[in-house]
């Protein structure tokens, strides 16, 4: 049984009303579902014996600019047991940016999480300790946004005051 | 020095004060390493054995700004990062330098992106632009020879009025 | 969303996070009095600008929160805004002590979405020159954390050690530090023979001189004492947290993305996985030193097994033709100018390619929607996920402690904060 077999027989027989779009890409896997799932759908993924994608390898989101749900969340995680890695993505839209944290699944996810909300503002509930990872905590904007300017807003970020 | 061979006896120099102050001050430049990214290693790539920056009395690498005199900014300065360096270029007394080592430091570089500074000189001086990403080590120590050049023009006066930095002291409690 | 916009709340805020960490540190004796200290970002032994918060009861760690951020320099952002070739010489200065590897995963992950494959010749040197980058990460790594715990000397010799890595990379792409060696579809130009030639003199006696400076430092009872049993992660929490790379191999898990999921032709090479079961930083440090061996052994290989031909896949719509030829013909001309100008132009599609970087796991995440720039660029730094395991580290050891611990975690801040 090859793995996109594997991951639709498990993920079917586990989550009967849970409706999800298996695809396969250049030989990699992307499994896109509902948001309010993804918890129950990780850390089945994680225990599970046959599969044990223990090693989430990335969080990260895509922001559509012009689609219906602006932004995907998207997960890399990886099974030592399997040697294969699977992705798992869901919609979030502009009207409600919160997903449900995974960071207690995957204790890895904690600061992809945190990077995640400081580049594209998507909310991660239940987060152990939900701040800005890199902008300065004073900072307003989300720069990985399309509407984002790449240099920048002027004056968004303090300097120093040169003295002469 | 060469000059103790000619001598038959006990013997004496006379020179200006000037000249004295600005050949010891130019002599033993040590560097405050401020180093932030790429050029750093390259920096520390200077203090190896094959370039040697021992050779100008610069080895002395002091990573406390109270006992630097020229400070070497090595890498990208991001807008959060320009407030520790501005800090502790205040905090390194009077005389100081100021080099500007590679092209972010410079001018940003190839970062135009928005964390990034364009260049340092927006709020802090600089003596040096050191150009390069990152500048091989040879150039750096062509940078501290020029610094050592413009150190000699100064006067052994020069630098006594300056006011002290006000700095902000933290206080337990 | 809460909008936070005065200096005394900012400053709480990490505040908070570092005193809401619970602690279960019991020390005899303790002091009953608890002191915060500011730890970076500028500090010579947090290699770069990171910035760590430390709670502490007398010298003993009770907390730890890192903070990062101080040299992130908007890599995504950009990378939305350049085109994929364009992009090749910012992969040199992710992870600064070893460009070359970083160039190879770009270019690999760029190829991937494209659908190009690069010729056996090219993918060879490839393979060279990240096995030359890994040994000279780690050289840089090994005598970085010997200099954070007092041992000087060894620094002063592996940067020699380096220099001479430093030296191939001159000659083989005219650039000692920042390379841009790779092109997409193969590489800048063929070794030369002096290359080759130096290569060899580089293998044949790096053994000697790495085990000059073991021997320096293994049996030194200062330098094993303050690294023997600090820093203990074990296995599943090294899963758990996410590690990759020698990290991971220092807590006793056999994986390593050459083999486990075999790019270029890492299947055809001959090597062991140096594996080491106490996690502590003593463990990753024999790590690094084993792996430099085994890389000469692959660089050895591939001296033998290298194969002759082109070094540039040849595919006109994709792949930027030689710049001799831009100059003497008309179709390499118009080629050149469409691929500068409007980018190669992917297919629609996402992939997620990665390699083993010398610090772990290097990914590149790119989502096309076919224009000559990619949509989304994720980097999944190494770095970054290696440092999250600080604060456990660090936890109920001494001040001293938590610099032996980041210089055998050898993290770099230009990946970790992109």
């Amino acid at each position: 049984m090859d793995l996109k077999e594997l991951v639709t027989y498990k993920l079917k027989e586990k989550f009967p009303e849970v409706e999800f779009d298996i695809t396969d890409y250049k030989e990699q896997l992307a499994v896109t579902f509902d948001k309010k799932n993804i918890v129950n759908v990780a850390s089945f993924l994680k225990d599970d014996p046959d599969l044990q994608f223990k090693l989430c390898e990335d969080v990260t989101a895509i922001d559509w600019a012009r689609r219906k749900n602006r932004f995907a969340v998207v997960y890399h995680i990886f099974s030592l047991k399997l040697n294969s890695r699977i992705r798992l993505k869901s919609d979030v839209d502009e009207s409600d940016l919160s997903v449900d944290s995974v960071a207690f699944v995957w204790k890895t996810a904690d600061w992809h999480e945190r990077e995640t909300y400081d580049m594209y503002g998507i909310i991660f509930n239940n987060h152990p300790d939900f701040r800005r990872m890199y902008m300065p905590e004073e900072f307003e904007y989300y720069p990985l946004r399309k509407d984002f300017p790449l240099m920048g807003i002027p004056g968004s970020l303090p300097l120093p005051k040169k003295d002469e | 020095m060469g000059l103790e061979a000619k001598l038959k006896q006990d013997g004496f120099f006379t020179s200006t004060v000037d000249a004295l102050v600005a050949w010891a001050r130019k002599s033993a430049v040590w560097p405050m390493p401020m180093g932030i990214s790429c050029c750093a290693i390259e920096m520390m790539a200077s203090g190896d054995p094959r370039y040697d920056i021992a050779r100008f009395g610069s080895e002395v690498m002091r990573f406390t700004p109270r006992q630097s005199d020229c400070m070497i900014v090595a890498g990208t300065v991001t807008y959060k990062m320009s407030h520790v360096v501005k800090k502790i270029y205040d905090q390194m007394p009077a005389p100081k330098w100021v080099i500007a080592m590679g092209a972010c430091t410079s001018s940003g570089g190839m970062y135009r992106s928005y964390p990034v500074v364009q260049g340092i000189d927006q709020f802090m001086p600089v003596d040096i632009y050191l150009a390069g990403c990152p500048p091989r080590p040879d150039n750096l120590l062509n940078a501290l020879m020029q610094i050592q050049e413009k150190i000699g023009r100064t006067k052994a006066r020069d630098f006594q009025d300056r006011p002290l930095p006000e700095l902000p002291v933290i206080q337990n409690n | 969303m809460e909008k936070i916009t005065s200096r005394e709340e900012v400053s709480t805020k990490i505040l908070q996070a570092l005193l809401n960490q619970e602690t279960d540190i019991t020390i005899e004796d303790a002091l009953e009095n608890e002191m915060i200290l500011n730890m970076g970002p500028q500090h010579p032994a947090t290699h770069g600008v990171l910035r760590l918060l430390l709670r502490l009861d007398g010298e003993t760690v009770m907390a730890c929160v890192p903070e990062l951020g101080y040299l992130h320099r908007g890599y995504e952002k950009m990378a939305e805004n350049m085109s994929y070739y364009e992009f090749i010489p910012h992969t040199d200065r992710l992870d600064y002590l070893s460009p070359m590897a970083n160039n190879v995963a770009w270019v690999m992950a760029v190829e991937k979405l494209a659908g190009i494959e690069a010729p056996p010749r090219a993918q060879y040197i490839r393979m060279m020159v990240s096995e030359l980058a890994r040994i000279a990460s780690h050289l840089l790594a090994i005598g970085a954390l010997t200099m954070d715990v007092g041992a000087l000397t060894v620094f002063l010799w592996t940067l020699r050690e380096r220099e001479k890595i430093l030296d191939i990379w001159d000659i083989l792409c005219g650039a000692r530090f920042t390379n841009s060696y790779t092109r997409i579809g193969g590489v800048a130009n063929d070794v030369q023979p002096e290359a080759l030639a130096k290569i060899k003199w580089f293998i044949e006696q790096f053994e000697e001189n790495i085990d000059e400076c073991e021997r320096l430092i293994n049996t030194n009872r200062i330098f094993v004492e303050r690294l023997d049993s600090v820093g203990v992660i074990s296995a599943e929490d090294a899963i758990q947290i996410g590690f990759t790379g020698p990290n991971l191999r220092g807590s006793g898990v056999e994986f390593d993305l050459r083999r486990a999921t075999p790019y270029m032709f890492y299947n055809e090479m001959d090597f062991k996985i140096p594996v080491y079961k106490e996690g502590d930083c003593l463990a990753r440090y024999f790590v690094r030193c084993d792996e430099t061996r085994e890389s000469i052994k692959i660089i050895r290989q591939i001296l033998d097994k290298m194969p002759q031909g082109e070094v540039i896949a040849n595919n006109p719509k994709r792949v930027l033709p030689k710049k001799t030829e831009i100059y003497s013909k008309m179709e390499e001309l118009i080629h050149d100018f469409m691929i500068v100008n409007f980018g190669i132009n992917p297919p629609v599609g996402e992939v997620y390619s990665a390699v083993e970087n010398p610090k772990g796991e290097l990914g590149f995440y790119l989502v096309s929607k076919g224009e000559g720039s990619p949509w989304k660029c994720k980097i999944r730094s190494p770095s970054m996920v290696n440092l999250q395991a600080l604060p456990m580290l660090v936890k109920g050891h001494m001040i001293s402690d938590v610099v032996a611990i980041i210089g055998s975690l050898d993290p770099v801040m230009g990946e970790a904060d992109k």
